[in-house]
């Protein structure tokens, strides 16, 4: 099994800690892993602002890059959810249908496609657990609480592995950050008000540390605990799976 | 006005928009607990998808069965194109009875249309009888919801606009008295009324007969008590057959207010012997729409307001910040199909997180539908200038790696190096309130060629 690691543009840049930790944590699971240099970026930026065309030229590199391998991993719900249901804008050739249908984010791609059971990490802090909303209702990464059925949640089987995690109850279990891309910007009282209650309701709530299949949601949130210095800390949930304190 | 400046202004009162987000929360909630109990319930919204596609393929078909049957049931069917066809028609009714104080039960077309402000303007009085409707009509408001008109007031406001219009004590925002006191003035109206309008949210084609939802019964006292009753619907508000009833009733009141049923659902069919019924069919921009193939799905809304009380961008922004009709995200994919220009920022008042498709109870794909309009908003209306450039510059950055890198790196350095007030000056409008991360020296990239190095 040959995995490309993709790692989105904004990690690469600008939290290369977490490219690492997925790098690292990818390898100690014996995952023949490579990091192809050419990639970029998913297009989803200019996509979601609704500029796609402008997006083409990334999508294309992307799957240059990536249409070798058996699967494409990488640390983030929302990047590949944008992969899987927006590269329609492209001529669906084999290539680009193969690159479709085998990016994976990667609680799912551990816990779905190496059926792992036991990790060795251990991360003895109460953990809230951001469910970000592209893997949640666009990825299913989990139930989520407007569906009817069964429960459940790769993120939090995958981090149920972690020794010590205790993971808290939220008061919203599934509510949206309000990073929202480019709306983070264009919206930015509601992005910021949104963003603060989400903070709220793992302060209320008794997490210390808040984790996402996202870093760019944890941006946001980040941005505004630093801001107005709040007693949390930040770390996407490859970093948990990849620690041993 | 754009919908972010709309909404950057009810943040302002920063207890407003928590007391608004946890009063539509309360009926998500209780959405939720309702709908949880229902064996089924997914395939119960599958079946509504399945049976409003269904009937909007099949729609001239519906329509003129409808027809046909209100027909022999006594009933007088009017056509019309559009809002001004549809106050015509409506006002020249009401004139031919000479009508002058009518009442009338909730209903959204007549709101979209404008009715109102027509009849009036001929001297006759309207009012609105739905309690929330009354509330916002003597405020000289528009509702802020579909289902909960006056949600964005305080009972405490309540109070103050009884006083000034209905002329109660002062009560410190006592429901039970507000109540009370609205019940009075409305049972007045109901009794001089000469004509009654409603809406319509289920018409049934094989019967000729048509449902009314409401909670408070008003619908009936007006219907039934004025000599003449104008239903007016949209052409979506179609059902093939009576039994499908048991399918939309259940899905309805559950999805807007976790009941299981609306308190009445006031089935009508033929005029009471010496009365009038008519029925105002309306197409007003909705041929239209079902001709678009990516947002002919809109039009299956049932109007239960699920995807507003679940909407977090709505909660915190106020149903007055959409400057729509129907607003929230329901309203932000059919608005555009009226008035591209008009309302090019309502598809972008969204993260995209895709809760209001998935509480949807016809499965309407609403998110998908706003990131469809977004591509079509910046191609055909003016944008801003910046943006446009920005977004040529991204993606012509992200087609080429060697260029990513060079941008990167100053993008990284300039986070590391620059000081805060720069970096958080009026341009960068996220700064205002959140940090930006430090740029690292390495990117993941050098990191990574490094690593290979050194193995």
């Amino acid at each position: 099994m040959k995995v490309g690691l993709f790692i989105p543009c904004y990690i690469n840049q600008l939290y290369p800690q977490v490219g690492k930790a997925t790098l690292e944590l990818l390898e100690k699971l014996n995952v023949d892993v490579v990091y192809p240099s050419g990639q970029t970026c998913c297009g989803q930026p200019m996509a979601n602002s609704g500029y796609e065309y402008e997006s083409v030229g990334a999508c294309n590199n992307f799957v240059e890059n990536f249409k070798d391998f058996d699967y494409i991993v990488t640390p983030s719900g929302s990047c590949a959810y944008h992969v899987k249901k927006h590269y329609n804008i492209i001529p669906q050739t084999e290539a680009v249908k193969k690159v479709r249908d085998n990016v994976y984010e990667l609680c799912d791609f551990i816990v779905n496609i190496l059926k792992i059971e036991k990790l060795t990490a251990s991360f003895p802090f109460k953990v809230g657990v951001h469910k970000s909303c592209h893997g949640l209702r666009g990825l299913r990464l989990g139930s989520c609480s407007e569906v009817v059925g069964d429960s459940f949640s790769s993120i939090e089987d995958v981090l149920k592995m972690v020794k010590g995690v205790e993971l808290i109850e939220l008061t919203r279990k599934d509510e949206c950050c309000g990073f929202g891309g480019t709306f983070a910007v264009t919206e930015e009282a509601i992005s910021v008000k949104m963003g603060k209650d989400r903070v709220k309701d793992h302060l209320d709530n008794g997490a210390e540390v808040i984790t996402a299949t996202d870093t760019s949601c944890l941006m946001h949130l980040e941005g505004l605990i630093n801001r107005n210095e709040q007693p949390l800390k930040v770390l996407h949930i490859a970093e948990i799976l990849n620690s041993n304190i | 006005m754009s919908h972010s400046k709309a909404a950057s202004i009810f943040n302002t009162d920063e207890k407003k928009v928590n007391w608004h987000d946890k009063a539509l929360w309360f009926v998500r909630h209780k959405r939720d607990k309702s709908v949880h109990a229902v064996e089924g319930w997914e395939n119960l919204r599958s079946l509504g998808h399945g049976i409003k596609a269904h009937t909007l393929s099949n729609l001239d078909h519906y329509l003129t069965e409808f027809e046909a049957n209100a027909i022999k049931n006594g009933v007088q069917v009017h056509w019309a194109a559009d809002a001004e066809e549809h106050n015509k028609i409506v006002h020249s009714i009401l004139k031919k009875h000479n009508a002058k104080k009518i009442v009338k039960s909730k209903s959204m077309l007549t709101e979209e249309c404008h009715l109102n402000p027509y009849l009036e303007a001929d001297g006759m009085e309207i009012i609105d009888t739905d309690l929330g409707e009354r509330i916002v009509q003597l405020a000289k408001e528009p509702p802020s919801h579909i289902v909960l008109p006056a949600i964005h007031k305080t009972k405490e406001e309540v109070d103050e606009l009884f006083q000034e219009h209905l002329g109660t004590k002062p009560c410190g925002g006592d429901p039970q008295y507000l109540t009370g006191e609205a019940r009075k003035h409305l049972r007045e109206k109901f009794m001089e009324a000469d004509a009654a309008i409603t809406g319509v949210n289920f018409a049934i084609a094989d019967t000729g007969g048509f449902v009314v939802c409401t909670n408070e019964g008003n619908a009936d006292m007006g219907a039934h008590l004025a000599p003449v009753h104008i239903a007016c619907m949209g052409i979506e508000k179609i059902i093939p057959k009576q039994e499908y009833l048991g399918v939309f009733l259940r899905l309805l009141a559950r999805s807007a207010t976790g009941q299981p049923i609306t308190t009445y659902s006031s089935h009508f069919k033929k005029p009471i012997e010496g009365n009038e019924m008519h029925i105002v069919i309306v197409d007003n921009g909705r041929t239209e729409q079902l001709s678009r193939p990516d947002f002919r799905a809109s039009l299956h809304c049932i109007r239960c307001g699920a995807c507003m009380n679940t909407c977090p961008i709505y909660r915190r922004s106020g149903g007055h910040s959409y400057d729509a009709t129907i607003p929230g995200p329901i309203g932000s994919i059919l608005s555009p199909g009226k008035d591209l220009k008009k309302h090019s920022t309502l598809p972008f008042a969204s993260t995209l997180c895709g809760s209001c498709s998935d509480v949807c109870p016809v499965k309407i794909d609403i998110h998908s539908q706003l990131y469809k309009w977004r591509q079509i908003i910046t191609k055909e209306t003016p944008q801003p200038l910046v943006k446009k450039a920005s977004m040529k510059m991204m993606g012509k950055v992200f087609s080429k790696p060697s260029q990513f890198e060079r941008v990167g790196k100053v993008a990284r350095w300039s986070l590391r190096n620059l000081p805060k007030s720069v970096i958080n000056s009026k341009p960068n409008v996220w700064g205002k309130e959140r940090d930006l991360p430090l740029g690292p020296k390495e990117s993941f990239d050098d990191w990574y060629k490094n690593r290979e190095k050194n193995d």
